[in-house]
């Protein structure tokens, strides 16, 4: 009817074929692009991929979980806490006075027994508790510039309130070089010293790029506040590694780090003789102090929560995968079908 | 429309009907529907005088059916003709410049900003910029921080400038344009905007009206100009306007005409005007038949010449658009309140930092001077002792509060603002191109106007439609005919011999009309083989009746070919035009028409008739009649009109036959949605005539009671009539209407029909485009009065309630379930509505409204048709759209929450108005249920995506600082914080949400059910807000705590854990996004997984850039197997809640899009070609 009319629009909109093409015309070009057609994959979740799914976590994440609880449990993990054992009796009341006198005698000896055959290297780290190297003030308080290149060495500005002492720039500046550990640990074994290497225990990429080879420490802990190690001024930065794994900040209140590797294998029962210097204060702030003798694995450290986690999540996901099924059998539901649809479930006016 | 002016605009009608006042409240159920033929009216054969009588003087026709109210002198305009400065003395009329733009250079500045900052974000984020800058608090850099505001303020300043220019260019042209103007006794040209009121105007013929004038002279003798109202009210047809007789005769320019005219204050009635005009010491009122409106045009009539009374802003047609309100998605306003409860989370967060903060200090405060990472003290000034950068302990917690507004300022998600605009860019892009919404017949792709409410039209729950033009594409076309008892509907093809249609051949010259109409080949013949046979003496008689009963005007128009002309019929009724063009296309032409005779060239023979009377259609009678004097100097009386009214005026005892398988006919006309008239005639004796003659010269002189006296005199001679047939009509809708009202209907949206027609031709276009069925029945409300218009409304509650409850259902779907349920449709009128809007009688309106699936509106003027919208918006919280094509549709599309503009034939202003405008009705099919559906989807998922994913990480930002002393400082590198929500999750969540489809075009017009879904708002409400939140605090805490717990006590640092931080959010984020998308095409690949890469690429780059803390962390941390662990069981952890919801809601909850979506794939091959054929139904096949 339309199409003899003199009044119709000429021909449907589908039926591109039939009318000449207009000029001018601004009928869209089709593409399936425009049109919203590109090929694509409609996932939908049936109970079938739904429990394979479940079921594949749990086949990957049970046996990384065992594995992992393995690893962890094969590190050999010596932890000695000595901030309280490392002050004489009768200063056990005033910690704090103890650490910050000059003349009270700050040795200290520990035995350590292994409990285990360790195999080398051992690493040596010393374990800091409450001890906020995250903290706002302190992360921002240093100088990278100044730590890199030695033109730059009066790039202080960052580094308040440590910044400068007698009127001349620190370097290296600020609250966290300020601050570097300076407990030191002597081991000895069987009357023998057991030895320990300080090298290559920082990252290879902070020693080439960012601690300069011509960059010496000056004025270093000269001023009226002495808070850590002092550095030796003939050793340029890059070869301090203790102050480049000290400056390697923290993420988390409670940190270990590196003090060294001892490259020799340990046995059972084997007692290690540690003196120890106790010169870093930590009791104003209530914080621990720990030794910590550990093997590794491939997974790192003595932590079995990661093994727990994924076995707990791998079993979770086994159990839903168990109950899906069964709900699947017991209570099934056919997709896609009609019948479901709202306007078909609720025969209202039908 | 106040109530005066309404009284003004119907005593024009009142004069006509007696019974002016007074309640017409009837129900039509279906039972009595089937026995009577369903009532249909003449439509719109014209309630107002033409004069064509045989009387000349017209002008005091309405000075008699004028009130003749005194308008007080303070509310009266006073208007000196042709005397501008007195007219304008006090300075109170406005000029006739116009300014339709919303700023000016100076203002736009801070009006701009002004809207802008409407939006509650931007405060906020300008809010944070500017505590960034105090020293104490920079977290950020200073630039920096400001950066992404400022981006955002001006890409849409400059967007309102440009849109604002165009405004503004638009009112230029208009302003610049020219008229003749009355200057010294001379008409000279003058610019629009020049033009003050008093002042004499001179328009010719297509010239468009610069202001509101009345009437003064035309080129016609009797003082007659046909005027174009499309711009006003969207109809297309003349329009007949009138100057008075006293000033008719005068010629401006040698005639000093002057005059006062007392009008009313300039009102929004375009439909009224009272007035009184004294010339030469006569009083005469005027009403609105004198005043022609600018915007109209004039037609047909050579010049015209009117003083002008409103001008510029003043003007009815101006008043009449109201100015445009800047819109805003209805999600957007609930994201608003989203974001509020975001913040009060924000300064939830805030608070627990600073107060833990303060609980530190407080017990930390003897210890603070000394403690290696703090460190209160300074020493090295000097050995002086004084504070570093603290400022007491309430200052400092101060600090902490506003630094950690500032570090977890990306919880109210920036971006989203960013991403939302770019994302409805996108979809507007794919309406626009979508092939289903171009219309070929006037060459228009859909055309996005409004960028902000693409996701209003997946919530839609009504349509407001209006239907001359919109639902119709306003042609009358002639169908089929019943003569004498025979059916002639057998017109199916133009065969080839006739393609041409019917034309006469004059001085060598073919006239041929303007409008072909397809005609039945037998009746044809029959009409060709003229009046020997007794069959064709009825047909010839038909169609004279069809070419002489009307008030059509003939007009002769050039074409390009010299010796063709056309021949087209101008007159204010359509079904009047269709009726003359059907009958010159079976050879009854009507070539001319004067006050006394009409010529109709008959089979190449032109006849003249004299008109010796005739009379006008009314309310009452229903039918009019012409007596026509033919050239054998016999006289007939020709009759057409409503089934009804002319069935008690046949002569019964003739014909029983005949009038019997007429009333048949006309009863399948009428079902097949046609517009039937009857047509009868009787041969009149001269003793009848001159009997009649003298009655009609006493009653049209008569000063008192003209009107019925005329309807009397009518009455009494239009009897005893010898039928002759009917006519069906075709009012042609525009292609695929019905189908398009189907599906919207089905799909729960209520369809309302407001338009400026009359009742029977409303109700004969809702037949036809099913949005009336027999089914229904009508509940009618045309009061009078305001009391009358409470009884109908209450009446009609009751009705409705009894009608609805019988079977115990609501009509959820609008209606669309069959046998119980009665559905309902109303009626009302646009005089009913008068009485209704801005009163309490609203309420009542709007819940029987409530109850029926069906409304149709009648006689509504322009701001009715946005007062009835606003009606609806204001008690429902539900999305309303208003579509129409013509100016008077621009209030209600710019009120409706959607606007939607038909571009085609019709002016441009409500193209202008709209925020969508298509080609076709039918568009608006796809345009709701497919990309509104889409749009709505995409972008409730966007919003609660982006809510999700900026909370999650300054969730993880935020256990971290738990741990760093509430000292606010962030593993994640600021990079990475500035970059997470630009670069590394920015991209898949803008593309998901411009390409993601939950379910197919094709699905989605099967199922229009499956709309409900953004009715009901499934997508984004508080439910889903809150849900995602607590998802969002859970996989943060999994982000967070599975590296805590792993790497606690061991020698991390802190750039590579903020590394590990990183990495684990992004890809969290990301495969939730991937674990929502629906459909994966390569682009949603590539985003998706490419937002990964890119994270990993950034985060090496950042990390390999010496000068940063983070130096190498990443190749250190990447090098062991706890990282990799670590991020595997993040995200698995993390996800794993969220999957196993999704899984049991949709195994077990499964939502009607879930349902369709497994139809889709898994029984898309057995199903296809039926979904084919009912998609083809909707989109391209035309009606029947």
């Amino acid at each position: 009817m339309s199409s003899n009319t003199p009044s119709s629009s000429a021909g449907g909109v589908g039926s591109a074929d039939s009318a000449a093409p207009r000029r001018n015309s601004k009928r869209p070009k089709y593409s399936k692009f425009t049109q919203q057609e590109l090929p694509a994959c409609k996932p939908i979740l049936t109970p079938r991929w739904v429990i394979s799914a479940f079921m594949l976590v749990s086949i990957v994440f049970i046996p990384i979980g065992v594995v992992s609880l393995f690893a962890s449990r094969d590190v050999v993990e010596i932890v000695d806490r000595y901030e309280t054992a490392c002050v004489p009796e009768n200063f056990r009341n005033d910690k704090v006075s103890f650490i910050q006198s000059p003349s009270t005698n700050k040795s200290c000896t520990r035995r350590l027994t292994v409990p285990k055959r360790m195999k080398q290297p051992i690493y040596v780290y010393y374990q800091l508790d409450n001890f906020y190297q995250n903290h706002r003030r302190y992360v921002k308080s240093r100088s990278d510039s100044q730590l890199k290149d030695n033109s730059s060495w009066d790039d202080i500005s960052s580094c308040k309130p440590e910044d400068d002492a007698n009127g001349l720039p620190i370097v290296p500046c600020g609250l966290i070089a300020w601050s570097l550990f300076n407990d030191t640990y002597n081991f000895s074994l069987n009357n023998q010293q057991l030895v320990v290497n300080k090298r290559g225990i920082s990252w290879k990429s902070d020693r080439d790029s960012k601690f300069g080879s011509d960059v010496f420490p000056r004025n270093f802990q000269n001023g009226s506040l002495i808070g850590g190690k002092s550095l030796d001024p003939t050793v340029r930065l890059s070869e301090q590694e203790d102050l480049i794994v000290w400056m390697r900040t923290a993420a988390l209140p409670t940190f270990r780090k590196l003090y060294g590797k001892i490259e020799r294998d340990l046995q059972p029962n084997e007692v290690i003789h540690v003196t120890l210097e106790n010169n870093y204060n930590t009791y104003s702030f209530n914080g621990k102090k720990r030794l910590v003798l550990s093997t590794t694995s491939w997974l790192g450290g003595k932590n079995d929560f990661l093994g727990i986690a994924y076995l707990t999540v791998g079993g979770l996901c086994f159990f839903l995968a168990l109950s899906f099924t069964v709900v699947y059998l017991v209570k099934p539901r056919r997709l896609g079908d009609p019948s479901y649809l709202s306007w078909n479930r609720n025969p209202g006016g039908h | 429309m106040d109530s005066e002016s309404v009284e003004t605009f119907y005593s024009v009608e009142s004069a006509l009907s007696s019974s002016s006042i007074r309640s017409n409240f009837s129900i039509q159920s279906k039972a009595s529907g089937r026995n009577s033929i369903r009532e249909v009216n003449f439509g719109d054969l014209g309630s107002k005088p033409v004069r064509y009588g045989s009387h000349g003087a017209g002008s005091e026709t309405y000075s008699i059916s004028m009130s003749q109210r005194e308008i007080n002198d303070e509310d009266a305009r006073l208007v000196h003709i042709n005397d501008p400065v007195q007219t304008n003395e006090r300075f109170e009329f406005s000029g006739n410049s116009i300014r339709t733009g919303k700023y000016s250079i100076l203002t736009f500045l801070p009006r701009n900003l002004f809207e802008q900052f409407h939006r509650v974000a931007y405060i906020y984020f300008l809010v944070i910029a500017v505590l960034n800058q105090l020293p104490q608090l920079a977290v950020f850099g200073r630039g920096v921080s400001i950066l992404p505001l400022a981006f955002v303020l001006l890409v849409t300043a400059v967007k309102d400038a440009y849109e604002d220019y165009r405004r503004h260019r638009s009112d230029r042209i208009e302003n610049n344009r020219l008229a003749s103007v009355l200057v010294n006794d001379q008409f000279q040209q003058k610019k629009w905007k020049k033009i003050e009121v008093g002042e004499i105007i001179k328009i010719y013929a297509n010239e468009t009206i610069p202001c509101d004038i009345v009437l003064l002279s035309t080129s016609d003798p009797t003082g007659v100009a046909y005027v174009q109202t499309i711009n006003l009210d969207g109809e297309s047809n003349l329009k007949t306007r009138y100057a008075k007789q006293e000033t008719l005769i005068k010629i401006p320019e040698k005639d000093n005409l002057t005059g006062l005219i007392k009008c009313e204050k300039p009102n929004r009635n375009i439909y009224g005007f009272q007035a009184n005009m004294e010339v030469d010491g006569k009083r005469l009122s005027l009403g609105p038949s004198n005043i022609i409106l600018r915007g109209c045009e004039l037609k047909n009539t050579a010049w015209a010449v009117g003083v002008a009374v409103y001008a510029g802003r003043e003007t009815k047609v101006m008043l009449n658009s109201s100015g445009a309100p800047s819109k805003r998605s209805r999600l957007e306003t609930h994201m608003n309140l989203e974001i509020i409860f975001l913040s009060l989370f924000l300064i939830a967060l805030c608070t627990v930092v600073s107060v833990c903060a303060a609980v530190w200090l407080r017990r930390h405060r003897d210890e603070l001077d000394y403690l290696p990472f703090y460190r209160r003290k300074n020493f090295s000034e000097d050995g002086e002792e004084e504070n570093y950068n603290y400022s007491g302990w309430g200052l400092e917690i101060c600090f902490t509060f506003l630094m950690s507004v500032i570090v977890f300022q990306i919880m109210i998600p920036i971006s989203l603002y960013i991403s939302m605009e770019l994302v409805r860019v996108g979809q507007a892009y794919f309406m626009i191109r979508d092939t289903q919404m171009y219309d070929e017949s006037s060459n228009s792709r859909f055309q996005c106007r409004a960028l902000n409410i693409n996701e209003d039209l997946g919530q839609i729950k009504y349509v407001f439609s209006d239907k001359t033009g919109t639902l119709t594409e306003n042609k009358m076309e002639f169908q089929c005919a019943s003569i004498w008892g025979v059916d002639y509907s057998g017109g199916k093809a133009i065969s080839q011999d006739q393609k041409d249609g019917y034309f006469v051949k004059v001085d060598r010259k073919v006239l041929r009309p303007k409008m072909k109409v397809k005609t039945d080949p037998e009746l044809l013949q029959l009409a060709r083989n003229g009046k020997e046979t007794e069959e064709g003496s009825h047909v010839h008689d038909f169609f004279l009746a069809l070419a002489a009963c009307n008030t059509i005007v003939p007009l002769i128009v050039d074409t390009d070919d010299p010796f063709v002309k056309l021949i087209g019929y101008q007159g204010e009724s359509p079904d009047e035009q269709a009726l003359v063009y059907a009958a010159a296309s079976y050879g009854f032409m009507l070539i001319e028409r004067t006050s006394g005779h009409i010529m109709i060239d008959i089979q190449g023979e032109r006849q003249r008739f004299n008109v010796l009377g005739l009379h006008e259609f009314d309310s009452d009678r229903k039918r009019m009649s012409v007596i026509l004097g033919f050239p054998d100097k016999s006289v007939k009386i020709f009759v057409k009109g409503a089934d009804t009214s002319m069935f008690s005026v046949v002569d019964r005892s003739m014909n029983k036959n005949v009038i019997r398988t007429t009333e048949a006919h006309l009863y399948s006309y009428s079902s097949l949605g046609l517009r039937t008239l009857v047509i009868g005639m009787r041969d009149l004796s001269t003793s009848e005539f001159e009997e009649w003659h003298s009655a009609f010269e006493v009653a049209s002189t008569a000063l008192m009671g003209r009107a019925s006296l005329l309807r009397k005199v009518a009455s009494n001679i239009e009897n005893n009539l010898c039928i002759l047939g009917a006519s069906g009509i075709e009012d042609k809708l525009q292609q695929g209407v019905p189908e398009a009202i189907e599906s919207l209907r089905t799909a729960g949206i209520k369809v309302w029909v407001l338009t400026g027609d009359k009742q029977e031709t409303a109700i004969s276009i809702g037949y036809s485009s099913k949005l009336l069925t027999n089914k229904m029945t009508q509940i009618i409300i045309n009061s009078r009065s305001k009391e009358s218009c409470r009884k109908s409304l209450e009446d009609g509650i009751i009705m409705s309630k009894k009608l609805t409850t019988i079977s115990g259902t609501t009509n959820y779907t609008g209606g669309t379930s069959g046998a119980g349920l009665t559905p309902v449709a109303l009626i009302i009128d646009g005089t009913s509505l008068v009485y209704i809007l801005d009163s309490e009688l609203e309420e009542s309106l709007f819940q029987l409204a409530c109850n029926c699936s069906v409304v149709l509106c009648c006689r509504v003027a322009p701001l009715q048709k946005a007062g009835i919208v606003s009606l609806v918006k204001k008690r429902t919280a539900d999305m309303t759209l208003a579509i129409g094509d013509g100016a008077n549709d621009v209030s209600m599309i710019q009120m409706a929450d959607v606007g939607v503009g038909i571009s085609g034939q019709e002016g441009r202003q409500a193209v202008m108005a709209s925020d969508f405008a298509m080609g076709q009705f039918r568009f608006l099919v796809p345009l709701l249920l497919v990309h509104g559906h889409w749009n709505y989807q995409r972008m409730g998922y966007m919003v609660l995506y982006n809510f999700y994913r900026n909370a999650v990480f300054v969730l993880v930002l935020f256990w971290y600082v738990l741990f760093t002393c509430f000292t606010l400082t962030t593993a994640i590198t600021d990079w990475s914080s500035v970059l997470y929500s630009i670069v590394y999750t920015s991209l898949p969540t803008i593309l998901v949400g411009i390409l993601d489809k939950d379910l197919s075009r094709r699905s989605l017009l099967k199922y229009p059910q499956l709309y409900g879904a953004g009715q009901r708002q499934e997508c984004y409400n508080k439910k889903l807000f809150w849900i995602t939140m607590i998802d969002t605090f859970w996989q943060s805490a999994v982000t967070f705590f599975i590296p805590l717990l792993a790497y606690w006590s061991s020698t991390i640092d802190a750039s590579s854990i903020g590394d590990l931080w990183t990495l684990a959010v992004v890809i969290l984020v990301n495969l939730h996004l991937a674990m929502d998308v629906m459909r994966w095409n390569w682009l949603t690949h590539a985003a998706i997984w490419g937002s990964i890469i890119a994270t990993f690429i950034c985060v090496i780059v950042i990390d390999s850039l010496p000068f940063l803390v983070g130096y190498w962390a990443i190749f250190e941390i990447m090098k062991t197997g706890l990282f990799w662990l670590c991020l595997l069981a993040i995200i698995v952890a993390a996800l794993i809640p969220r999957f196993v919801v999704k899984v049991l809601y949709q195994l077990y909850v499964p939502s009607d899009v879930q349902i369709a979506r497994e139809i889709e794939k898994f029984q898309t091959q057995t199903e296809s070609g039926a979904v084919e054929i009912e998609m083809n139904s909707i989109l391209d096949t035309p009606r029947r």
